[in-house]
């Protein structure tokens, strides 16, 4: 295996924003220089004491981390294998894990002198963070939503007006994340002087994957610290889902280079990955393309041309991975599955019982995959799955798929 | 010598500035994009563009991106794009052509191939808007070795430190983006336009094209006469988009032709 061959697997990307072959920076010229200039900002605030030290203030005070590790007792007994812990990113303030990343960008945006945020949102929990942490610090907020996201996500895009921010519903393309990310970047290429482009995962053009990663791994750090002081060791393995893949990257990123550790990570399966492409598994449905400003693994036609994922969660309806995911992948560092909606509903609703918590559509999909997994191994054998959001945004979705009837008020 | 830099040298004996127009390959079928695209030499079209349909084209506005969706949806692939020129070079082996789209479909089909079939199509250059020169080694150098032009956009971003990255491995012309922003977005005066030109100018022997915005015969002239010519494409793919007849699409594009030879 060419795990063997390297060293660390924490050293990337390299100067070109590489990944292996994956990443890169395919953006057009009038944002390669805005984008450079962000790079730069950011290796500079990275080494800066007092950027992390406001990034720490506000993530105690402001978002409550650390966020806990919980062992879940019940959900263990019940299936009768593996120890399962969640990582529970769900307390974050605005039940997401998008909100550790949003900081950090939004505090690097004040240090560069930028006055409007811009940002895209498929299940709207980045917006909804991105909207409140503009609100905090008084910056002009654009998201752009899926028009399609709009009418499935209705709470978050209220929250965003709420908190003051301007949602602007994506009709180009077919109304989707990717058409909304493509309208962002159709923003920034406008309004190249006074806007920051907070992107919400750990994809688009260098140094993004690489900074989204860095404020992300606030999860897998915490998660570590907590593993040894509650059970003086390692995890086993350790399971987050992907839509581009942050709070995933953001667990694992700290682990890569304990080799003990076994890392999946689990896509969306949909109606299951077939030849019909009513999926978003990018890694185990797709191959390589460029979209977004990075290469990485695409769902595409034998013409290149891309097509829309389908999943149950809007979080992770993305026909895209964030580049890392991609090399860990083909480097074997990492594993990848895919879980449809059926299963991701079943953990959803055991998740309810058996622990009282009513996680995301999202890490419902991890947790299929613990479910799956836990009870062919060992009692003494340690799981850590992310539960990177809470799943008040689903429980219209949920509602209509176990055919109870929920009038929205109007 | 290529197509490309033909043109430039007879229109310079003229002293005659370029127009180049861009269409959407397949918009609003391939048969009809195929008689416009013939007609466009003797409208005056001197270097065409034919836009390359891609299902994500961040750098365009609504009208060019609706036309490549009209393109995609009538079956329009790169291998039809490819016919399409060519079918038009049975008929015309001077009119330079220049492929202008994204990375995507060129990469799936594989650079090598996709440089080899190019070339037997009759392609001149190509625009590849999301390869910046900081990813030449993928298409840039690899189709300067295969004999077709690789034409860059400078932009207003693009500052002097960094223009002579921009102007390396960049041959054929220099397009100038007269704005930040996207296709069909407003234009830009000529008067902003002329220092940039000028700019450009004194550090490449180059060409300098300027597109974006640019919609009426006037304009046409007044960019094309502070620069080495102009470039329309938003404006005539909005009257294919409004079904215009192929005669009508073709004497739009001739009153912008003859804004641009005029200056
Ligand atoms: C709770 C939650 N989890 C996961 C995701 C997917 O994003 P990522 O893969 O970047 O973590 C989202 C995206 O909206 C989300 O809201």
């Amino acid at each position: 295996m060419a795990e063997d061959l390297i060293n660390s697997f924490m050293t990337g990307p390299d100067e070109n924003g590489r990944f292996g072959d994956f990443g890169g920076r395919f953006v057009s010229e009038t944002l390669m220089p805005l984008i450079l200039e962000l790079e730069k900002q950011y290796e500079h605030a990275k080494t800066d004491d007092s950027f992390w030290a406001e990034m720490n203030d506000l993530w105690t005070h402001y978002v409550g981390r650390p966020s806990p590790l919980y062992f879940a007792s019940r959900l263990t007994e019940h299936l009768g294998g593996a120890k399962i812990y969640m990582k529970r990113d769900e307390l974050n303030h605005t039940g997401a894990h998008k909100i550790n990343n949003v900081l950090g960008q939004i505090i690097l945006a004040r240090r560069m002198g930028k006055t409007r945020i811009i940002a895209e949102t498929g299940a709207g929990q980045h917006g909804v963070a991105t909207a409140t942490v503009c609100a905090k610090f008084g910056l002009k907020c654009v998201v752009y939503m899926g028009a399609h996201d709009v009418e499935r996500q209705k709470p978050n895009v209220f929250r965003m007006r709420l908190l003051g921010a301007e949602v602007v519903p994506v009709t180009s393309g077919r109304g989707t994340l990717k058409d909304a990310m493509n309208d962002a970047l159709r923003d920034w290429v406008t309004n190249v002087r006074d806007t920051f482009y907070c992107i919400g995962t750990v994809a688009g053009p260098h140094p993004y994957p690489a900074m989204v990663r860095d404020f992300q791994q606030i999860i897998g750090k915490e998660a570590k610290a907590q593993m040894q002081e509650a059970e003086g060791r390692l995890p086993d393995t350790i399971i987050a889902a992907i839509g581009g893949g942050s709070n995933a990257m953001g667990l694992f990123f700290p682990f890569l280079d304990d080799k003990s550790v076994e890392i999946i990570g689990v896509e969306a399966g949909g109606k299951g990955v077939n030849a019909d492409m009513e999926h978003c598994a990018s890694l185990t449905g797709g191959r390589p393309g460029v979209l977004h400003g990075n290469r990485t693994y695409l769902l595409q036609d034998d013409d290149g041309q891309i097509l829309e994922g389908y999943s149950i969660s809007a979080g992770l309806d993305y026909p895209g991975i964030g580049p890392e995911h991609s090399w860990l992948h083909e480097i074997g560092r990492a594993k990848y599955v895919s879980i449809t909606d059926k299963e991701a509903l079943a953990a959803f609703q055991l998740c309810c019982e058996q622990e009282g918590i009513i996680p995301a559509l999202e890490p419902s999909h991890a947790l299929a995959h613990v479910i799956k997994i836990a009870p062919e191994l060992p009692k003494d054998h340690i799981i850590c799955m992310n539960m990177c959001g809470r799943g008040d945004k689903d429980i219209f979705t949920v509602a209509k798929h176990l055919g109870f009837e929920m009038a929205e008020a109007d | 010598m290529t197509r490309i830099d033909a043109k430039f040298a007879a229109l310079k004996a003229e002293g005659k500035k370029a127009f180049v127009s861009y269409i959407m390959a397949g918009d609003p079928d391939y048969a009809t994009s195929l008689e416009i695209m013939k007609g466009l030499p003797a409208a005056g079209v001197d270097i065409i563009e034919l836009g390359l349909p891609f299902t994500d084209p961040m750098a365009d506005g609504p009208t060019i991106q609706l036309a490549g969706q009209r393109a995609l949806e009538g079956g329009q692939t790169l291998q039809k794009t490819l016919d399409m020129a060519a079918e038009f070079r049975k008929s015309d082996d001077t009119t330079p052509i220049v492929l202008m789209g994204y990375y995507n479909p060129i990469y799936s089909r594989g650079v090598d191939k996709f440089l080899t079939d190019a070339k037997a199509a009759g392609i001149d250059g190509l625009i590849v808007v999301d390869l910046p020169p900081e990813e030449d080694e993928e298409l840039c150098i690899p189709a300067q070795k295969a004999g077709l032009n690789f034409i860059r956009l400078a932009t207003p971003t693009t500052d002097d430190q960094r223009l002579p990255k921009v102007l390396q491995n960049t041959s054929g012309f220099v397009y100038y983006v007269s704005i930040t922003g996207i296709t069909g977005a407003a234009a830009a005066e000529a008067t902003d336009v002329a220092p940039e030109v000028a700019r450009i100018k004194s550090q490449t022997d180059l060409p300098v094209i300027v597109g974006f915005g640019i919609r009426t015969p006037e304009t046409s002239q007044a960019i094309a006469s502070v620069a080495d010519g102009a470039v329309v494409g938003s404006a005539i793919v909005s009257e294919i988009a409004a079904g215009k007849p192929v005669p009508e699409v073709l004497s739009f594009v001739k009153g912008l032709a003859d804004g641009a030879h005029r200056a």
